[in-house]
């Protein structure tokens, strides 16, 4: 077995060590591991792309702000979370119902299912954590938990009101005790009104169910009501109930009496429906709504081991129950550990750390590692973004949140990102810029010059050496240019070389190349004696390298050969002294090597024409001057 | 964790190595049959074999990519003792649009007298280095001083082991306060030899590579040996795969101005497994160093990841034919546990309670709980979920093998 590590995926190869004798069918396959195949689904993209957006802005909410105002703000943010993952299960139900192979309609079906899990543990975090509702309010947001999450109700309440007759269906008292357990005592009424129109004789056992049912008291936390006075109303409203029911008020109708004893808590009958409360925790909600209406969150707890106990019998909990009892218990580091297990990808336990962790939540249970559980998760999930090939864009922001190894995770991750393109690598470039990465900028730019070289586009090579303020190269790739204008007799790219401006400076070679366009660029301009006096500084301030000085030298052919002086006698004494000098450098260099004698001549030839061109030109150089002077 | 697809590789004997470019997106596979093969990534993420070309006259170990600033630039080494640096050429628009590449050598690095075990190039900020060892003790540090003309290569240092060279790796750190280290691993079978990995360090005042330690706890045969990425810190993190896998921390200690010799290291050992209770063949980390991944005997690929409390755990296996273990159930994924995994009708699943007869591998991870195999209980976060419940569930059934 060998394998190797790729930015995302595992190679593993099957091999013989050498231990073992030969295998015989040789080795056939090699076999790419993919670690997260979440990334690579088109519709958790938007959960990705959107909850993104959602972090970014949780980032900037000011840590100065009290933290009472900021309550409300967290929550909303929860909320949102919370609105772009039913909007994933949404599409992905879609996608289920309307993928034509089984396969996947599976896959979907397991991802909607996943979405359901994480959607009703962060909703439940959301109340207990973030929004810590105090007792009374508790009750109602833990009613509107469940409400929304076993919506199963109203889809069979349609099937029954929809049929021709409402009352006889054989799932009307199945919709009517489950109005009651979720605690829907106005829905409740108005089943109940249809059943009582069909019996007439017991007419006012049906009056006395609906007076109870309307005069249950809810707390209203924004009412005047205190919560002493409300716990006493209640008590008044569970002890009239109580009494109903103890003079046989309903005896004569089971399917009433049984909502009686529900109102009044009684644990047997509720345990009765456990098809109806489907799970422990909503049978735990239902509980506390007819018996401790007042629950504080610190007697959570208790309620809710009792109730899983009760509820599971001898049953097993399975992971999810262990996380909602974890949340009960207000064990927030174990709910997030159970989920980390439980759960196959990243997004949910960093995002939802993250938010606590901005709650002050994570730091109060453990100043010591708050924070670095938070980057912990977050630095997992963004490393798993990375690996996707438009996804890392996001993950960006997220290590930037990462005060302690976020900008190494980064360095580490982004010059990974594959440079396809030049705008793919302009745009890791630009990053890398905002974030002074000089180091990954500076290999980045190496990068995509060396691979303009290979592939002989100077031009850009070139470029991408001056962003990269790689002087070496860029002598190597002016020298190139160099050949290529002696071998060709024009520059290609005149664009990026007219405009190099103060980044010529970079290397000596830049310098001259520039400033030999230039003098091109003069001589086309027709202006001779700008393009003569550049010329010739070329030469004695020692830019041009003297391997190209004839060719200076026969580029200055043309000027000495115009009608008009351009190059004074002086100009002209330094051209003559500079031919000297080569002349005199190439003998030596030549004594040694056998250059072929054609080759030679060429050179003799060129240099004999230089000569009587110069002594041409000093000529009419003196008789000029000699004539303006007097 | 699943198999995204699986590759022919049409190597005609063993393959040896096999090795990503550095954006992963190039890979490059060695075999006994002394050829190396170059693959390259489609757009739709197919690969292709685009080159293919014999190497050597003998068994290829390894091959290896340089850093792209450098170029399409490979080196690979081999039983014929010689080592050897290829280099891509762009060739001809006729071979482009067939998909091909060519491959030309660039040097042939002679020096060595036996077979040449490993050869890795340094990290980018020393320039075009390679270093190789061999089977008969010697490090050789081979530099190409013209980036632009990699047929010059100058032998820099031979650095003698003693001991059978099998396998080296560099320390990636490019901090300043971090001279040039690299490592080297022997394996020599000899357990009384002692310590079979020697770490050497640069020194400035001396240009030459010096022993700065001995890991003499290592004392059996080492098969590979690697680096972490540094990721800023002041210590070395070294993973070491000899008879198990173990993890190893380097610690520089502060060295006094007068003294001249190597940096003295203290060695601490962070983590040891033998999970694969076998010999361990390849360790290698991810590119953050999150992530550790071993091979064995055994015919398992191993992850191993530490928490953010630095507590080291297993949090995945792969068989050898790159599936990861899979319980009875034969579910891959996990999360489908973790609601009950029959989820045809998703509403059910979490409204209702699951089936009981899908309970199977919800039940195997509790059970190894009790077992004590899981985390501790201090908050400890560790895998990502699927991978951690394979292992559970791997467990679970060697223990019905009993």
């Amino acid at each position: 077995m060998g394998f190797a590590w790729g930015p995302g995926d595992i190679l593993v190869y099957e091999t013989q060590n050498k231990a073992s004798g030969p295998t015989g069918s040789g080795c056939a396959f090699i076999h790419v591991v993919r670690k997260d195949e979440d990334i690579y689904s088109p519709i958790l993209r938007k959960l990705f792309n959107e909850s993104h957006h959602i972090f970014v802005g949780l980032q900037t909410i000011k840590d100065d702000l009290p933290s009472k105002s900021k309550k409300p703000q967290f929550v909303s943010i929860s909320r949102n979370y919370r609105s772009v993952i039913r909007a994933c299960m949404e599409e992905l139900q879609q996608a289920a119902v309307s993928a034509n192979d089984t396969d996947m309609a599976t896959q979907y079906g397991n991802q909607v299912s996943i979405l359901l899990a994480i959607e009703l543990i962060w909703n439940l975090c959301e109340v207990l954590f973030i929004d810590a509702a105090p007792a009374g309010s508790l009750l109602l947001h833990l009613l509107d938990w469940v409400r929304l999450h076993k919506s199963d109700v109203d889809e069979k309440a349609k099937g029954v009101l929809q049929s021709d007759s409402p009352a006889e269906h054989r799932d009307y008292w199945d919709v009517v005790l489950s109005y009651v357990l979720q605690g829907r005592l106005e829905d409740t009424r108005k089943m109940l009104m249809k059943q009582a129109m069909l019996q007439p004789a017991a007419k006012s056992m049906y009056k006395l169910m609906d007076s109870l049912l309307s005069k249950m008291p809810f707390y209203n936390p924004g009412g005047t009501q205190t919560l002493t006075e409300f716990d006493v109303k209640w008590r008044n409203w569970h002890e009239e109930v109580d009494r109903y029911l103890k003079d046989n008020s309903f005896a004569s109708n089971q399917h009433l009496e049984v909502i009686c004893k529900i109102l009044l808590g009684d644990e047997d009958v509720l345990l009765e429906h456990k098809e109806l409360l489907s799970t422990w925790y909503y049978f735990l909600i239902t509980r506390l709504l007819y018996c401790h209406p007042t629950v504080k969150p610190t007697e959570l707890h208790y309620y809710a081991q009792s109730s899983m106990m009760m509820f599971l019998d001898s049953g097993v909990p399975e992971p999810l129950d262990s996380i909602l009892l974890a949340a009960f218990e207000f064990d927030i580091h174990q709910v997030i550990k159970d989920c980390s297990i439980a759960l196959n990808n990243w997004w949910f336990v960093a995002h939802l750390t993250d938010l606590l962790d901005h709650c002050k939540l994570l730091q109060s249970h453990n100043l010591h590692f708050g924070s670095n559980l938070r980057e912990f998760l977050l630095l997992e999930y963004a490393s798993g973004l990375f690996t996707h090939h438009s996804l890392w864009q996001c993950a960006v922001d997220y290590f930037d949140h990462c005060p302690e190894f976020g900008r190494v995770y980064l360095e580490l991750q982004i010059e990974r990102v594959p440079l396809d393109t030049e705008r793919k690598a302009l745009k890791v470039l630009r990053i890398c810029e905002e974030r002074q990465m000089s180091e990954q900028v500076r290999s980045i730019c190496k990068i995509m010059a060396m691979r303009a070289v290979r592939n002989n586009r100077l031009g850009s090579a070139l470029s991408w050496s001056i962003r990269a303020k790689d002087a070496a190269f860029a002598t190597l790739i002016s020298e190139r240019f160099l050949q290529d204008y002696c071998a060709k007799g024009t520059f290609s790219d005149l664009d990026l070389i007219d405009n190099l401006g103060s980044t010529m400076l970079l290397s000596d070679r830049l310098t001259f190349l520039g400033k030999y366009r230039e003098f091109h660029k003069l001589y086309g301009e027709k202006c001779f004696s700008d393009a003569a006096k550049l010329l010739l500084s070329l030469m004695t301030a020692k830019i041009a390298p003297q391997s190209f000085w004839m060719t200076l030298l026969t580029d200055a052919l043309p000027l000495l050969e115009q009608k008009e002086v351009i190059f004074s006698a002086e100009q002209t004494y330094e051209l003559m002294y500079c031919l000297e000098e080569l002349t005199s450098s190439l003998i030596t260099a030549a004594s040694g090597s056998g250059r072929p004698m054609q080759e030679e001549d060429v050179e003799v030839t060129k240099v004999e024409m230089l000569r009587l061109a110069l002594a041409r030109n000093l000529a009419s150089a003196i008789v000029k001057e000699g004539t303006m002077q007097t | 964790m699943f198999v995204a697809r699986s590759i022919a590789a049409d190597h005609k004997d063993l393959i040896h190595d096999v090795s990503y470019d550095f954006h992963g997106r190039r890979m490059a596979t060695c075999s006994s049959d002394q050829s190396v093969k170059v693959w390259d990534k489609s757009e739709n993420g197919e690969w292709h074999c685009t080159a293919s070309w014999k190497t050597h006259s003998g068994s290829v170990w390894r091959v290896t990519w340089a850093h792209p600033e450098f170029g399409q630039v490979l080196a690979s080494c081999s039983f014929d003792r010689t080592a050897a640096v290829w280099e891509e050429i762009v060739g001809e628009s006729n071979d482009k649009q067939r998909g091909l590449s060519h491959w030309i050598k660039r040097t042939t690095l002679v020096d060595s007298r036996t077979s040449v075990t490993d050869v890795k190039f340094a990290p980018k900020h020393m320039g075009l280095m390679l270093a190789t060892c061999s089977a008969d003790g010697v490090v050789r540090i081979y530099e190409a001083p013209d980036v632009m003309n990699l047929s010059q290569w100058s032998l820099q240092h031979e650095i003698s082991c003693k001991l059978s060279c099998s396998c080296i790796s560099w320390n990636p750190s490019s901090s300043r306060a971090h001279p040039p280290m690299f490592a080297v691993g022997s394996d020599d079978s000899n357990v009384t030899y002692g310590g079979k990995v020697q770490i050497y360090e640069y020194n400035e005042n001396t240009r030459k590579y010096s022993k700065a330690e001995t890991l003499m706890t290592v004392t059996d045969a080492v098969h590979d040996i690697a680096f972490a990425p540094n990721l800023g810190r002041s210590f070395h993190v070294l993973a070491i795969a000899t008879k198990d896998v173990r993890i190893f921390k380097l610690v520089p200690l502060r060295r006094e101005s007068t003294t001249t010799g190597p940096t003295k290291l203290e060695v601490q050992i962070v983590a040891q497994f033998d999970n694969h209770n076998s010999q361990v063949w390849r360790v290698s980390w991810n590119i953050t160093s999150t992530l550790l991944a071993s091979s064995g005997d055994d015919g398992c690929v191993r992850l191993w990841k530490a928490n953010y409390m630095d507590n080291w755990k297993c949090t995945g296996i792969l068989k050898g034919d790159g599936s990861p273990l899979t319980g009875s159930s034969g579910q891959p994924s996990a999360m489908s546990t973790v609601v009950g995994s029959s989820i045809q009708t998703s509403q059910n699943a979490l409204n209702g309670m699951s089936p009981p007869t899908d309970k199977a591998v919800g039940l195997t991870l509790t059970r190894c709980k009790e077992l004590g195999f899981c985390p501790p209980a201090a908050g400890c976060v560790c895998g990502a979920g699927g991978v951690f419940l394979l292992m559970h569930v791997k467990r679970d059934v060697s223990t019905y093998l009993m």
